[in-house]
């Protein structure tokens, strides 16, 4: 059997970010997904938010891991396409006790070496939104923040691992791990595998695989969060992400638009016992119906075009918790949270750091072949069946499949000739957005699931 | 862009309406009659409904609807109409222009008359908010006959169906074709009020109770449906019924995209755009027909409209004058909404009235009130019904004074 140098466990965002980071260097990576696809749980679903960090806790790895993957990420997605829209944000206080709270979010942010910040009073707050509910008193921007697309990060960063040479296995769960003298041998769903090194970043299910490395030292809770997304109609009565002030109990609910053109609400955070509840329920609709209502009452003229629910693997820790054992030659990567997007990029460099100074060669490799240049997903930006040259010479590219969100042919065809392509139809909404819209596959679906039918 | 195309008359959406507003101006105008179609074919919402029950109110024939569409497009097609499929309208490009995604190239289409038919679809299960996990085998009744009559997929063996709407009971013949069977019907009305005519062969139809007053609360499954939980209104209780699809019926919404981003006036009621008796928009030369306006009247009351907007565009090629004032008409519950919603001074109608109702009314006997001043009061033979349009005729309002105010419109 091969043994590779290191196999990463969990195709999410920080998995394939690892994935990406290691295969640059002159390493064998193997990378493992439990699931059908790459990016198909925790990291499909989340605020789709590009941090600057400025809320976290000063001093903690979160804090800097994020501030620098907030520009690894910037920077990456200009050269690959990841769709970002510098959107800004506005943390707004409505009672006085949130109010007296910004003066010190503002000195937390700078903490966190965020400079941008500044308070403002309620006119400031109506004159950027003006649909705003009323009743806000006074607000902290945020100018950095940006809105991102979660989908193609995930995607880019594992089609960049895989095109450096990582090798990827999808449906495959890892069972248990017997750690040898110089290599660890995983058992899974799909045979074995070996590696001299095993980076654990398997999210929700990160703790049961500490536990086959002997450990016991955190349990993660899945916390659900329920969103809804409004119809592009009403995009414009939300120019920027509106932030609630964070309290014990969290973040609270945002309105922000998204990097497709909707508008978001949500989320809630419930803690689960069930690691696959991903449903959506009537107290959760009823919440953010609630919240919603009062944030920005005129929004919800509009349709609601979907609804969703995403897991966070919440842990009893404050902090990542990144730990290398090297007797065991494993690394922890638990405990990355919504934050883990925007991190990702600098956890991968971390872990390499950590590696490195473990006494793996983590160099990079003279010659890379280029990142990959990904399909844009935003409204902003382009699309192909805008660009009328595309379409002379690619007719794909002017047959409009999805009318919602004005996918055409070309689209779909190509993620199909990707390094990564779909298995089925979430897999193809989230590489092309067909069937996300309006209509929830009203005119499309039908076609779409033959076109997936005879490719897979 | 590949060029600017310069039409006539340029007809967005090639269902019912589209096809019968491009077969009557098409011999009466100089010039292009253009319609553009998106989906592959011409034809609309009909071409899926692969029953009869189409053709009578228009054609005075008794067809299936994929017969119906064909005849349709044949019809416009002679009239010397050019029907363009696979042609996405994608956005406005000035008051007359519209862009249009095809095949053959990013193209302007610039138009001395705008017509709207862009129809009607049913809310999807996310805009009703059920919540529950996403397992496969939840449709619209749209999305369930394309995967049934056009690409002959199985859909499951026991289906729930939400809503007792005309169009539901067109879902029913769709999975009964498929070998599907309707367990049960939930709607929140007392009866199943769609068609008188459907209550004894719907027994028939359904293996199961209609259910009314109830509504749906939850679906599970994982993978598969498994279940659906539906809600007594009057009691609260709840059942569960064991099925494995659930079709989503009515519940329409128009298609108001390129409506509203042309930013014409819009009727918050209809979700449609405003328009006068010559179905006239806020916009000159841009006018609106079918469902877009009335979600949902059947095929031939959306084909009704695109023979009706015909005199109203020729005189506006004709004379380029536009008048868009007029006196609105409201309406009170339990009456949603009525269309058209203006009547222009200068225009004598003779076409009815259309409504939605929100409680069945056996006799209804309908009241119009102008600055506090009965103007017309009218009673119908026919009862007015949830689910379907409610017709009552014009006169109601004939007595309209064009210098007054609104005109509010209630039902007992």
């Amino acid at each position: 059997m091969t043994v590779s140098d290191v196999i990463v466990i969990g195709g999410g965002i920080v998995g394939s970010a690892i994935a990406r980071q290691l295969a640059g260097a002159d390493l064998s990576v193997l990378l493992l997904e439990a699931r059908d696809d790459i990016g198909d749980g925790t990291s499909k679903a989340n605020t789709s938010l590009l941090h600057t960090g400025f809320d976290a806790t000063p001093g903690t790895l979160e804090s800097r891991l994020v501030a620098r993957g907030y520009h690894l990420l910037g920077e990456y997605a200009q050269q690959t396409g990841i769709p970002v829209e510098r959107t800004g944000a506005l943390l707004v206080a409505w009672t006085d006790d949130e109010r007296d709270l910004l003066p010190r979010l503002k000195e937390k942010a700078e903490r966190n070496s965020y400079h941008a910040c500044e308070i403002v009073g309620a006119d400031e707050i109506y004159r950027r939104v003006p649909h705003l509910g009323p009743g806000a008193l006074a607000g902290l921007t945020v100018p950095g923040e940006a809105i991102i697309c979660t989908w193609t990060t995930n995607l880019a960063l594992a089609i960049d691992a895989v095109g450096r040479g990582a090798q990827l296995r999808r449906s495959t769960q890892v069972l248990s791990a017997t750690v040898g003298a110089d290599h660890t041998t995983l058992s899974t769903t799909r045979g074995e595998v070996s590696g001299r090194w095993i980076i654990n970043a398997a999210g929700l299910g990160a703790d049961h695989l500490d536990a086959a490395f002997g450990y016991r030292r955190f349990t993660v809770t899945p916390r659900r969060g329920e969103l809804l997304v409004f119809d592009k109609l009403a995009r414009p009565l939300v120019p920027c992400i509106v932030l609630a002030v964070p309290s014990a109990v969290g973040k609270g609910v945002l309105i922000s638009p998204t990097i497709y053109g909707n508008v978001m609400v949500g989320p809630t955070s419930e803690d689960l016992g069930d690691r696959t509840a991903t449903g959506t329920s009537e107290a959760g609709f009823d919440f953010l119906l609630a919240k919603g209502r009062a944030l920005m009452p005129t929004l919800f003229d509009d349709e609601i075009t979907a609804s969703y629910a995403g897991l966070r693997a919440a842990i009893d820790r404050s902090d990542y918790l990144i730990e290398l054992d090297g007797d065991q030659r494993y690394v922890l990567v638990g405990g990355i949270r919504s934050t883990g997007l925007t991190a990702g990029m600098a956890i991968g460099e971390h872990v390499a750091g950590l590696l490195a100074e473990a006494g793996l060669a983590t160099r990079s490799r003279s010659e890379l072949p280029p990142p990959p240049q990904m399909p844009n997903l935003g409204e902003v930006g382009g699309r192909p069946y805008q660009d009328s040259s595309r379409i002379a010479a690619d007719p794909e590219y002017g047959r409009v499949v999805c009318f919602c969100e004005r996918v055409t042919a070309g689209e779909i065809r190509d993620a199909f000739q990707t390094l990564i392509p779909p298995v089925d139809f979430d897999g193809l909404r989230r590489r092309t957005r067909a069937l996300n819209g309006r209509c929830q596959g009203f005119y499309c679906s039908a076609a779409i699931a033959c076109e997936l039918e005879s490719r897979t | 862009m590949t060029g600017v195309r310069q039409v006539a008359v340029a007809i967005v959406g090639g269902g019912p309406a589209g096809l019968t507003a491009a077969a009557t101006l098409a011999p009466v105008v100089d010039g292009e009659v253009l319609v553009i179609e998106r989906e592959t074919h011409t034809g609309g919402i009909p071409c899926y409904s692969d029953h009869l029950g189409y053709g009578i109110g228009d054609l005075r024939r008794f067809m299936s609807g994929p017969a119906y569409a064909q005849r349709l497009s044949d019809r416009a097609r002679d009239a010397g109409a050019v029907l363009t499929t696979e042609a996405m309208v994608t956005e406005w490009a000035g008051p007359h222009r519209l862009a249009v995604t095809s095949p053959a190239g990013r193209q302007i289409v610039e138009a001395d008359a705008v017509v709207l038919a862009t129809g009607a679809r049913e809310r999807p299960r996310a805009a009703r908010l059920i919540p529950g996990d996403r397992p496969d085998g939840v449709y619209t009744t749209g999305a369930l006959q394309q995967m049934v009559h056009r690409h002959h997929r199985p859909v499951g063996t026991r289906a729930l169906i939400v809503g007792a709407e005309l169009v539901s009971w067109s879902a029913v013949l769709t999975l009964r074709e498929a070998g599907c069977t309707p367990v049960a019907m939930t709607t929140v009305y007392p009866h199943s009020e769609a068609y008188a005519a459907f209550r004894i062969p719907g027994k028939l139809l359904i293996r199961g109770p209609v259910l009314g007053r109830t509504r749906l609360v939850s679906i599970t499954g994982k993978d598969r449906v498994e279940a659906a939980v539906v809600e007594n209104l009057d009691t609260g209780r709840r059942i569960t019924i064991d099925c494995d699809t659930v079709v989503f019926t009515g519940d329409w919404i128009p298609d108001h995209e390129l409506a509203r981003s042309g930013e014409l006036a819009m009727d918050p009621a209809t979700r449609g755009p405003v328009v006068d008796t010559g179905l006239r928009t806020s916009r000159p030369g841009v006018f609106a027909v079918g469902n877009l306006l009335h979600p949902v009247d059947t095929a031939a009351g959306a084909a009704l409209d695109g023979r009706r907007v015909g005199a109203a565009v020729q005189s506006w090629l004709q004379e380029r004058r536009h008048n868009t004032a007029g006196v609105r008409l409201r309406t009170d519950a339990p009456l949603r909404w009525v269309t058209p919603q203006l009547i222009p001074a200068d225009d004598h109608p003779r076409e009815d009235l259309r409504f939605w109702v929100d409680a069945y009314v056996r006799m209804p006997k309908l009241l119009a009130v102008q600055d506090n001043r009965v103007i017309g009061s009218t009673r119908t033979l026919w009862p007015a019904a949830p689910g379907r349009i409610y017709r009552a005729p014009w006169t109601l309002v004939s007595g309209a004074d064009p210098t007054g105010g609104e005109v509010t419109i209630s039902l007992r």
